[in-house]
């Protein structure tokens, strides 16, 4: 692939940068990139990635555009309220960047369709609303070792991390939260600060892209915990549940093939 | 009696108290939070064997990520 003059110009930015380069870029414009939910954490990740160049984002949501949700699902305008979410979003990325190639899902992720979508992207950024999906993304990802990152929010702040269970001392999103908690709440009935739902959404851009650049410190095996009254962030270690029940049966199983190759 | 730091708070415990026994006393429900001791989560599994520490600085961090049961 040799990028052209309008590429050159277009991600100039991106290129000057020597931790990216001409190189960076391309691989960007290659790169496949699965959003779950266009919603308050999906429209500034995908908007952020469409502007990076990331060649394919697939995008699922089965939602309609609601006028309630415009106050921070910014991918979304007024005159697309009552839109398809998956229809609204294709036509914002169309409008920053056609070099982007958009696939829209518009269902549920399911058991039904998860393997089948997911095998075919580089890495995945849940931004969805419960954690059923939370779940059923942590155990796709496991079973076709493909890193996630995942973001929640909550009224005034949030949480990010970037999970890779499958390798060998990193935890998977059980370790973390092993079972569902119950209700605690979410954005219809609890309320959010929009902006709010910018900063982890474009944070998740940001550990995206560099995990498809392998660049710096990957979040995997730490949390990121935002505090917007406080305006604190604090990044701790997440480690691996040694009795996960999810994973633990996976390393282990690359445990012995380790040892027996010594 | 042993001093640690809950929430950036100062309180005192009783020496040889669990995680588990904390939560118990905070009447915090363990499958609804997690606990960060000195800038790392703690693994649910082990709740019951840590002691805590003189010294401790715990963090009760609230599972977040959406409010629909199953």
């Amino acid at each position: 692939m040799i990028l052209n003059d309008d590429q050159l110009d277009r991600y100039a930015r991106h290129i000057i940068l020597k931790q990216v380069g001409g190189a960076g870029q391309k691989k960007l414009l290659g790169a496949r990139v699965l959003v779950i939910g266009a919603g308050g954490l999906g429209s500034p990740l995908i908007l952020y990635l469409a502007a990076a160049g990331v060649g394919t984002i697939g995008v699922i949501d089965d939602d309609i555009v609601d006028l309630s949700n415009l106050q921070r699902q910014i991918i979304h305008t007024t005159d697309q309220v009552g839109q398809l979410k998956t229809d609204s979003a294709k036509e914002m990325i169309k409008r920053i960047n056609p070099d982007v190639n958009i696939i829209r899902f518009t269902e549920r992720f399911s058991k039904g369709n998860a393997e089948d979508i997911v095998r075919d992207y580089d890495i995945l950024a849940d931004g969805c609303d419960n954690f059923d999906t939370r779940f059923l993304v942590n155990d796709v990802c496991l079973k076709l070792k493909i890193p996630f990152v995942s973001a929640a929010l909550s009224q005034f702040d949030g949480q990010i991390s970037t999970f890779k269970g499958y390798l060998t001392g990193a935890p998977c999103y059980r370790c973390f939260i092993p079972q569902h908690p119950g209700n605690v709440g979410n954005c219809a009935e609890a309320g959010i600060l929009g902006a709010v739902a910018g900063v982890l959404g474009s944070l998740q851009a940001v550990e995206i892209l560099k995990e498809l650049l392998d660049l710096g410190d990957s979040l995997a095996g730490r949390l990121l915990l935002y505090d917007g009254l406080s305006a604190v962030t604090r990044t701790i270690k997440l480690p691996k549940d040694p009795e996960c029940p999810i994973c633990k049966e996976i390393t282990l199983v690359q445990k012995n093939n380790l040892g027996a190759k010594k | 009696m042993i001093n640690i730091t809950l929430n950036g708070d100062s309180h005192k415990i009783q020496k040889g108290q669990s995680l588990f026994d904390l939560l118990q006393d905070l009447k915090l429900d363990p499958g609804k939070v997690a606990v960060e001791r000195n800038l790392e989560i703690v693994p649910k599994s082990t709740y019951q064997d840590i002691e805590i520490d003189d010294g401790d600085r715990l963090e009760i961090v609230h599972f977040i990520g959406g409010g629909k049961t199953i």
